[in-house]
C-alpha cells in the first residue's frame, strides 16, 4: 500500500484526497443537518399540536395558574414554577458537592483510587430514572418525612418556605432526587475538565510557592472554569427534563404552593401523567403546549448560559 | 411489558407465514381490564389460532386508536362521548366485558378491620371539608372504632384513568357539592391531596403514609392484600366490595340502553357495591373483512359464554346474565 502510494503522481494524490475530503463534509454536514431538521420538527409538531390551545388562550396560558381538564381550562404557571424551582434546588445540592468531589478525585485522591471512584459514578450516571424514583419512595421519602421535613419546620418554621404538613414528597425531595441524578454527570465532565489542565499551570504555582491547595483552587479550578460550568449546564438540563423519578415524589399537584415541602408539579411530570388518557382535544393541545413550553424554557436557560460563559471568560486567564 | 409484546409479535409474524388461514388481531385500550384480556385471548388462540395483540395503552389512547384505524378494536373503561363517537369513520358498539369497582383503601395506625364509608364522608374527604379521622360523618358510621384525631392525608390518582373516572362520576352523583365544584372525569382538578402516579402510586403513598387514604381497584386491593373499606350504598346499606356485589350493582340497573353506555355508580341495588363499573370492548359495527369479522365475532360470543366464568378467578365481577344475553343478541349486527 505504502509503496503503491509513493509511485502514484502527486497531482493525482492531491486530486484523490480533495475528493475524500468533499465527499467527508458533504456526509459530515449531512449529519449536522440532520440534527437541526430534527429539532425543527419536533418544535413544528409541538407548534401544530398545541393550536387549539394556543388560539384560545395565548400567552395567558403561560401565566393562568389554572388546570381543570373537566372545564377545559388550563395554565402552565405552577408547573414552570415546580420545574424551575425542583431544578435549581437540585443544582443548589449538586453543584458543590460534584464539582468538590470532581476536585478529590482528579487533584487530591491517588491514582488507582480515583480511577475506581470515577468508574462507580459513571455507573450512577448510567441507573435508569425510574430506579432512582423508587429508591426515593422506599427510602427518602420516609427519611424526609419523619425526620427532615419536622426538623426543617421546627427550625424554620417562622418563614413561609417552611410550612405546611410533612407528607414526605414535595419540592424539596424532588430537588434532593433531582440533585443525585444529576452530579454524576457534574462529578465526571468537571473531573476531566480538570484532569485536562496542563501540567505546567499546577507546576507554575507550586514554583511560586503556592501550597497545593492554593494551586488547585487559585489556579487549576480557574482556568477549567468553562467545563466545568459545561457540566452544571447538562446537569441542568437532565434536571428540567426529568421525568419518571420527579413524579415519583414530587406529589403532583398543580398549584403554587411558596414552602418548600409542599407537594408540587413539573412540566415533564403533568405530561407523562396525563398524556395517555387526555381524551379530549382541548386537554390534549394543552399538555402538547407544555412539551413546547418546556423546549422553549431549556433554549431560554442554554441561552442564558452562553451569556453567562462569554462574560466570565472575558476577564481572567480561563481562556483554553 | 416490552418484551411480552415483542415475543408476541414475533409468534404473530411467525404464525402469519405458517399458515394463511390463521388471523391475528390488534387491539388497544384500558389497562384496567388487561390481564383478564391477556388470559381470555391466550386460551382463545388455542382454542381456534386466532391471535389478538392487546395493547394496554389506557382508555383514551385505545379511543384514539380507534379512531385512527390504527388497530381492529378498542377498549376502554369509559363509554365513548357523543363527541368521541361522531369523529369515528365506522360506528363503534359498546360490548360490556367484565366488571370492575373501585374500593377506599387506608391506612390509619391503630385501626385495624374494615371502616365503613358513607357518601358524605367520602366525598367531605375529597373535597377537604372533612379533614381529620375523628369527623363525625367519619366516625359515625363506625361505631366502636377508635379514631385518631389526626390530619387525613388525602391520596388520588395523579395521571388520567377510568378508575378516576368511576370514583369521579360517583362523587358527582353523591354530592351536589362535588358536581358542581370537581365534576366526573378521568383527570380532574383535585382540590386536595397528593397525586400518585398508575394503581401502584397511590396504593404506595397509602402504605407508607400514616393517617392517609386512597383509591384503588378493587382486583389490585385483592392482589395486594391491602384493606379497603365498605361503603353504604344508595339503599342505606353497608357493603363490602367483593365480585358478588358488583355483579350485583349491574344487575340492578332497572334499564339497560341499548348500547350499554351506562354509569351504574350508585346503583338502586340493595345488596350493590356502589362504586362499580363496566368495562368496555369498542368493536367496529362494520367490519370488511370477513375472516376479521368472524374471528372477532367468535371472540366476543366465546368471552360472553364461557369467558365470563374465568372473571371471578382473577377478581373481575362476570357480567349479570341479563347483561350477556342483550350483548348476544347485538353481535348480530355487526356487519
Amino acid at each position: 500500500m505504502a509503496t503503491h502510494a509513493a509511485i502514484v503522481r502527486p497531482t493525482i494524490k492531491t486530486k484523490s484526497r480533495l475528493g475524500g475530503d468533499e465527499l467527508a463534509k458533504a456526509f459530515t454536514f449531512l449529519f449536522a443537518a440532520l440534527i437541526i431538521a430534527l429539532t425543527l420538527l419536533v418544535v413544528w409538531q409541538l407548534w401544530l399540536g398545541s393550536t387549539p390551545t394556543r388560539e384560545k388562550f395565548g400567552f395567558t396560558f403561560l401565566t393562568s395558574q389554572l388546570w381543570n381538564p373537566v372545564t377545559d381550562e388550563f395554565g402552565a404557571l405552577p408547573f414552570i414554577y415546580g420545574t424551575v424551582l425542583t431544578s435549581l434546588l437540585a443544582l443548589l445540592i449538586s453543584v458543590p458537592l460534584g464539582v468538590g468531589a470532581a476536585i478529590y478525585l482528579s487533584e487530591l485522591a491517588l491514582p488507582k483510587l480515583s480511577n475506581s471512584l470515577t468508574f462507580l459514578v459513571e455507573l450512577l450516571a448510567a441507573v435508569p430514572s425510574v430506579i432512582f424514583g423508587l429508591l426515593a419512595i422506599f427510602t427518602l421519602v420516609p427519611l424526609m418525612r419523619d425526620y427532615v421535613q419536622p426538623g426543617l419546620k421546627q427550625a424554620f418554621g417562622f418563614s413561609p418556605l417552611f410550612t405546611g404538613p410533612a407528607f414526605g414528597v414535595g419540592y424539596l425531595t424532588a430537588g434532593i432526587i433531582l440533585a443525585v441524578m444529576t452530579f454524576p454527570f457534574i462529578i465526571s465532565v468537571s473531573r476531566e475538565a480538570l484532569m485536562a489542565v496542563p501540567r505546567e499551570q499546577r507546576e507554575a504555582a507550586l514554583a511560586l510557592g503556592a501550597t497545593k491547595w492554593e494551586s488547585t483552587w487559585q489556579i487549576v479550578v480557574p482556568f477549567a472554569r468553562l467545563g466545568i460550568m459545561g457540566s452544571v449546564f447538562l446537569g441542568l438540563a437532565r434536571a428540567l427534563g426529568e421525568t419518571m423519578a420527579v413524579t415519583m415524589v414530587i406529589g403532583n399537584d398543580p398549584k403554587i404552593h411558596a414552602s418548600l415541602i409542599s407537594p408540587g408539579y413539573t412540566i415533564a411530570a403533568v405530561v407523562a401523567n396525563e398524556f395517555t388518557e387526555a381524551s379530549g382535544q382541548m386537554h390534549a393541545s394543552a399538555l402538547v403546549e407544555l412539551g413546547l413550553v418546556l423546549f422553549a424554557l431549556t433554549m431560554v436557560i442554554n441561552g442564558l448560559a452562553q451569556v453567562m460563559i462569554v462574560l466570565t471568560t472575558g476577564k481572567g486567564s480561563a481562556k483554553a | 411489558m416490552k418484551t411480552i409484546h415483542f415475543t408476541g409479535f414475533l409468534a404473530l409474524t411467525a404464525l402469519c407465514a405458517a399458515s394463511a388461514s390463521a388471523q391475528s388481531l390488534t387491539a388497544a385500550g384500558a389497562t384496567f381490564p388487561a390481564p383478564i384480556y391477556q388470559k381470555w385471548f391466550g386460551e382463545f388462540k388455542t382454542k381456534t389460532g386466532v391471535q389478538v395483540n392487546y395493547q394496554d395503552i389506557g382508555s383514551g389512547a385505545g379511543i384514539k386508536q380507534l379512531t385512527e384505524g390504527t388497530v381492529d378494536f378498542g377498549a376502554s373503561d369509559v363509554p365513548m362521548t357523543d363527541e368521541q363517537l361522531s369523529k369515528l369513520k365506522v360506528k363503534a358498539l359498546h360490548f360490556p366485558s367484565v366488571l370492575g369497582a373501585v374500593v377506599m383503601t387506608y391506612n390509619i395506625p391503630g385501626v385495624t378491620g374494615s371502616l365503613t364509608f358513607t357518601p358524605e364522608a367520602i366525598a367531605g374527604i375529597y373535597l377537604g371539608t372533612i379533614t381529620k379521622w375523628n369527623d363525625p360523618k367519619i366516625a359515625g358510621a363506625n361505631a366502636g372504632v377508635k379514631l385518631p384525631a389526626n390530619d387525613i392525608v388525602v391520596v388520588h390518582r395523579s395521571d388520567g384513568s377510568g378508575t378516576s373516572f368511576v370514583f369521579t362520576d360517583y362523587l358527582s352523583k353523591v354530592s351536589p357539592d362535588w358536581k358542581s365544584k370537581v365534576g366526573a372525569a378521568a383527570a380532574v382538578s383535585w382540590p386536595v391531596g397528593l397525586g400518585g402516579k398508575g394503581s401502584d402510586g397511590v396504593a404506595g403513598t397509602v402504605k407508607q403514609t400514616p393517617n392517609s387514604i386512597g383509591y384503588v381497584e378493587l382486583l389490585f386491593a385483592v392482589n395486594n392484600k391491602m384493606s379497603f373499606g365498605n361503603v353504604k350504598n344508595a339503599s342505606g346499606e353497608v357493603i363490602t366490595p367483593s365480585v358478588a356485589s358488583v355483579t350485583e350493582a349491574a344487575a340492578a340497573m332497572k334499564e339497560m340502553p341499548a348500547d350499554f353506555r351506562v354509569s351504574i355508580t350508585n346503583s338502586p341495588g340493595k345488596k350493590a357495591y356502589p362504586i362499580s363499573t363496566f368495562t368496555y370492548l369498542l368493536i367496529p359495527s362494520q367490519i370488511q373483512d370477513a375472516a376479521k369479522r368472524k374471528a372477532i365475532t367468535d371472540f366476543l360470543t366465546w368471552m360472553l359464554k364461557d369467558g365470563q366464568k374465568e372473571a371471578a378467578g382473577l377478581s373481575y365481577a362476570p357480567l349479570p346474565k341479563a347483561v350477556a344475553d342483550k350483548e348476544l343478541k347485538q353481535i348480530a349486527t355487526i356487519k
